[in-house]
């Protein structure tokens, strides 16, 4: 399921969260959100969910990536950090029979390479950090985005949780400016996390 | 002052007590005295159980980090990987002499952790692969009233971890931040560097006409950043700025413009509110690749930074991944008290397109100000800037 602001945008059948395969899942949402993108398809699994969420969030912005440049950093966390992937890496050279490591794959063997694909597609040359916690860790992610916006680092700061482990993923994005109509502390994006 | 979000500090923050446990020695004392003799921790290895053909790398024996941890612990019960974070960090905690209270974080910069728990045969359980349980293990060892931050930002991440605990401090979240830094030589490393056909068979040469690529390093390094500016110690530095910067150009290979990193340091200059002629010293990122190497000298040229001197400490150490920034700013902290620029070791003729000032020599000089960069995959450039205490 993709939603936006607590409204479903889209949402395999049966609407189960979180149930469905995660390659029908993505290559779906692909489809229907109309993301035209052909690097899109050589990522892993981590940054194709990550990007996707990103891109349900920053096209609503309305960037104008051709002509000017926007200060959105990005902070984003997860628990499993890159291991989907590293498994994939790991499975490459476990025996000296079938030793093939790919450097394709090793690549995404590192969690923050999904910020440098949103980087990438919207020409952000912001500030960027992945933080791995044991879960959702609303308190953190709230300081790091406020120090960013108090000290003029960022103009805004797209925050959240993206996580991707054997069948089970999840996404958790929002966007944090000064000035909009959700107040942002850590109880109400605890609150939010919670209920989506 | 008080914020619109609670209670902020505008005030200073320091890099204070620190230690590095590598294959020059473990403390950073000794790390550095072998630098000065111009020692480098590089050594060739012919281990088809790491890499099915023979590599250059600064490695630590197991044997001798296991009989240095049964002094503090069991060793059955931590991974090679942990044992070094924790003999590195109590070494910190111990010198710092701070109650571990709810004021104090913990931050863990590492790319991989215990990513040979993967390995067949392991004795580890598959889940201390996740880097939280390797959290975990280090805050319960020590007692830490806080949960482990940890930073997993590619080749920035070591100094990267003295930037976010400057701002967890900034916010009032912390008085106190320990950050601890590791990442090991494995077989998963080695293969993923070596499929990019990005390692020297040789000590590497970052900077030099000859260079070919990288050499893997081990290492633990640890710090205390702190708002405090009592009990400090000699070298101890006061971060006078720190940015990070997206190249927004590709995943694996560095911007041609060395854009991210032009940007970076251009940011770091201004919160510090220097010109690039006020800087006094730069340890750059210098692994040796042919890009990055390049990279670096033009965002140095576009910089007007061509003049100040530089070096990399890779020759040293190898690159230490998650932990090379935190290792080299140590280095920088120690150098900076000495009055000394350490040489790049590997360096013999310029072998990039500007003319950098590469150390060639171990040189006296005084040095008020220094500049520490990295750049990693995913495109990340982080710089941050270090002043001297003058008491």
């Amino acid at each position: 399921m993709v939603s936006l602001n607590g409204n479903v945008l889209f949402s395999e059948v049966p609407i189960t969260i979180g149930t469905e395969d995660f390659s029908t899942f993505i290559k779906n949402a692909y489809k229907f959100l109309q993301t035209d993108y052909s690097k899109f398809f050589k990522m892993d699994n981590l940054s194709k969910l990550a990007f996707l969420a990103a891109d349900v969030l920053l096209k609503k912005e309305n960037l104008n990536e051709e002509e000017e440049e926007n200060n959105i950093a990005l902070i984003f966390s997860n628990k499993a950090s890159s291991l989907d992937t590293d498994r994939k890496h790991q499975a490459a050279i476990e025996n000296d029979a079938e030793y093939f490591p790919s450097p394709a794959v090793f690549v995404y063997t590192l969690p923050n390479i999904c910020l440098g694909e949103i980087s990438i597609k919207h020409r952000l040359y912001s500030e960027n950090s992945f933080f791995i916690f044991d879960r959702f860790n609303a308190e953190h992610l709230q300081l790091y985005a406020n120090s960013l916006l108090r000290s003029g680092k960022a103009e805004k700061v797209l925050c959240g949780w993206v996580d991707l482990d054997e069948n089970s993923y999840e996404a958790f994005l929002y966007l944090v400016e000064k000035d909009g109509e959700i107040e942002h502390k850590t109880e109400e994006i605890t609150r939010l996390y919670n209920i989506l | 002052m008080e914020g619109k979000n609670g209670f902020v500090k505008m005030g200073k923050t320091f890099v204070s007590y620190n230690n590095i446990l590598g294959s020059l020695g473990f403390d950073s004392e000794t790390v550095v005295e072998n630098i000065s003799k111009g020692i480098s921790g590089l050594a060739k290895f012919d281990d088809a159980s790491l890499l099915p053909e023979p590599f250059c790398a600064s490695m630590i024996s197991s044997e001798v980090i296991k009989s240095e941890f049964n002094k503090i612990g069991d060793t059955s019960k931590y991974t090679k990987l942990e044992q070094m974070l924790i003999l590195s960090l109590k070494k910190v905690i111990d010198a710092a002499d701070i109650q571990l209270n709810e004021k104090v974080g913990l931050i863990i910069s590492t790319t991989k952790g215990n990513i040979d728990v993967l390995e067949k045969g392991n004795n580890f359980l598959e889940s201390r692969a996740y880097l939280s349980e390797l959290g975990k293990t280090i805050k319960l060892f020590f007692g830490f009233k806080n949960e482990a931050i940890i930073l997993s930002n590619a080749c920035v991440s070591g100094i990267l971890a003295i930037s976010a605990a400057k701002r967890f401090i900034s916010e009032g979240k912390y008085d106190h931040v320990f950050i601890t830094s590791g990442d090991l030589v494995t077989k998963f490393i080695l293969s993923g560097f070596n499929s990019f056909q990005a390692l020297s068979a040789e000590p590497c040469k970052p900077y030099d006409k000859n260079r070919v690529g990288i050499n893997l390093g081990e290492v633990a390094a640890s710090s205390l950043v702190t708002s405090s500016e009592e009990n400090l110690p000699k070298e101890a530095v006061e971060i006078l700025g720190d940015a990070t910067c997206n190249d927004a150009n590709h995943i694996s290979g560095p911007s041609r413009t060395g854009e991210g990193l032009f940007r970076s340091v251009n940011a770091v200059l201004k919160e510090a509110n220097l010109n690039a002629k006020e800087i006094d010293y730069i340890s750059a990122h210098g692994t040796a690749t042919p890009f990055n190497d390049e990279m670096e000298a033009i965002a140095f040229s576009r910089l007007k930074m061509e003049n100040v001197p530089l070096n990399s400490l890779k020759g040293y150490f190898g690159h230490t991944l998650g932990a090379s920034g935190l290792l080299e700013t140590i280095v920088g902290m120690h150098s900076m008290k000495k009055n000394i620029l350490f040489s790049s070791k590997g360096f013999a003729e310029l072998g990039v397109s500007k003319n950098i000032n590469i150390i060639k020599t171990n040189t006296p000089k005084t040095l008020n100000t220094f500049l520490k960069t990295a750049s990693g995959f995913g495109g990340c450039n982080t710089a941050v800037i270090f002043g001297k205490i003058n008491n």
